[in-house]
């Protein structure tokens, strides 16, 4: 088909150049499309032909990145995995992913996310350390079922998009990191959920979600973050009247 | 590691925004109904504890038109409550595995609302019969 | 990072939740619709049955079993929808929803200790 014959679907989106702007504002493009393409590949046509200035993350193209969340007709979605024939005939307005300070464009702010991210000790925390040559780890099937969903995350950021009580309080953990911080937990090879709990106990730990439950809902991976944060609050609470009634040593504030 | 010049949209109204949230925001607002319901037994205590007269002044004051219309709410947000409840009880529990396979969410909702219509009935012969 | 106190409430909270979800539903239809509109024999309320009923001692604890946990997982759960509606939420609005749970407890067990069986 030639591109003379190809069908259009409006582009609309934000647009926001940091020191320019004051405030965000929409720009709207009719792009030429086929029934397989993205709203990613989509906004790669805008960047090539029409406007070379719309910024936007991407990265492998398919789900597996984490790169190209945006907010798509107001939904958190990865771009590379929605397609643009879903959205005649009206079309389709594109935004940065909300919650999260807009640096320019389709692009977010996302260094909270990672300083929160680093602060739960995303990796194997083993009872005693291990040489190479004590050969691998073993796993049972079971025992990697425990945790195997949990480590699909992709960093994507969708589910902070999606969590109102993130959107409102920036202090919050937030799903995908308590959900990475399950993670490790429910690894056999790991021993370290003590050093962990004292974020888990937090106000701003698993105490900051209410279970709106959006985060499961848009999670490209099938995680289920919301799982993760309230599973840990019957965690937490054990540890609470653990605390209160057997006081420890060190281990605890 | 600050990034200057950054944009932040405000959060206000967020509830309206999506299906999603606005389901979420009348699932949480069924509390309402289960605190009017326990004023209400409340107040039904306190009548009896003042006798026979004013407890069956309290009796009567259920049966007014605009009373049981209000309570009709009162049951749907509660009947609701009950049903979100058990909808989101999966996420609180860890996994749990039978005969080696993973039981799925709709099995455990399915046996809260059954363990609810179990319970229902043993209140409503202990009701009748007490 | 300070430990929170929210367990304590969000048991509360739970216990509640999960007992209004069991027997919620039936209670209201049956007090406040069921005996009112004549579905269910008017005798099942009468002075006498829940006199009988309140004075004694398994009929104090389901009562106020039921008041106390129905308040308390409904005024949690009302203090947490306040702020998604975006109400700032300070110590003194926590102290007043909490507080009027322990107040209605209170309430309750005062008013079921006043039904001596002997009165």
């Amino acid at each position: 088909m030639g591109a003379a014959q190809k069908r259009k679907i409006r582009i609309e989106c934000l647009r926001y150049q940091p020191g320019v702007d004051a405030a965000p504002r929409t720009q709207a493009w009719d792009v030429p499309f086929t029934d397989d393409m993205s709203v990613l590949q989509g906004l790669q046509h805008i960047k090539d032909h029409l406007d070379g200035s719309l910024t936007f993350r991407w990265s492998c193209r398919m789900a597996v990145c984490g790169s190209c969340g945006m907010m798509i007709n107001g939904v958190p979605k990865l771009a590379c995995e929605t397609f643009l024939r879903d959205y005649l005939p009206a079309g389709v307005l594109i935004e940065p992913l909300t919650h999260f300070p807009i640096v320019r464009d389709l692009v977010i702010d996302q260094s909270d996310f990672l300083a929160k991210l680093e602060s739960v000790r995303p990796y194997l925390i083993p009872a005693q350390p291990r040489t190479v040559g004590e050969g691998p780890y073993r796993q049972t099937p079971a025992q990697m079922d425990a945790y195997y969903q949990y480590s699909q995350c992709i960093n994507c950021t969708l589910c902070y998009a999606a969590c109102p009580q993130y959107g409102m309080n920036t202090h919050f953990t937030g799903p995908a990191v308590l959900a990475l911080l399950h993670r490790y937990n429910e690894d056999s090879r790991d021993a370290g959920k003590a050093q962990r709990m004292e974020i888990v106990n937090a106000e701003d730990g698993v105490w900051g979600c209410t279970l709106v439950g959006y985060c499961s809902e848009v999670c490209p991976k099938g995680v289920d973050p919301a799982r993760a944060v309230n599973q840990n609050k019957i965690e937490s609470t054990k540890d609470y009247f653990r605390n209160l009634l057997l006081p420890r040593g060190s281990t605890s504030r | 590691m600050s990034t200057p010049n950054t944009y932040t949209r405000p959060i206000a109204g967020w509830w309206r925004r999506n299906p999603f949230y606005r389901a979420y925001i009348l699932r949480e607002l069924t509390c309402v109904a289960v605190i009017v319901f326990a004023l209400e037994l409340l107040v039904g205590l306190w009548r009896l504890v003042q006798g026979p007269e004013a407890f069956d002044a309290w009796r009567a004051s259920l049966a007014q038109p605009w009373v049981i219309v209000v309570n009709c709410v009162v049951l749907a947000l509660v009947a609701w409550h009950a049903w979100t409840w058990f909808e989101v009880m999966p996420k609180t529990l860890p996994f749990i595995n039978l005969g080696g396979r993973r039981v799925p969410d709709r099995a455990i909702v399915a046996a809260g609302a059954i363990a609810a219509v179990v319970a229902s009935l043993v209140v409503l012969f202990l009701f009748l019969t007490l | 990072m300070k430990r929170s106190n929210k367990p304590i409430f969000w048991s509360l909270f739970g216990a509640g939740g999960m007992l209004s979800a069991l027997i919620g539903p039936m209670l209201v239809f049956l007090i406040a619709l069921a005996v009112p509109l004549g579905f269910v024999s008017k005798e099942t309320m009468d002075y006498p049955r829940v006199l009988a009923f309140a004075q004694n001692w398994v009929g104090k604890l389901v009562i106020l079993v039921v008041v106390a946990l129905f308040l308390f997982h409904g005024l949690h759960r009302l203090y947490h929808t306040l702020h998604d509606f975006g109400v700032h939420i300070g110590p003194g609005v926590k102290a007043l929803h909490h507080g009027l749970a322990i107040v209605g407890t209170l309430i309750a067990a005062y008013l079921l200790f006043t039904l001596r069986s002997a009165a």
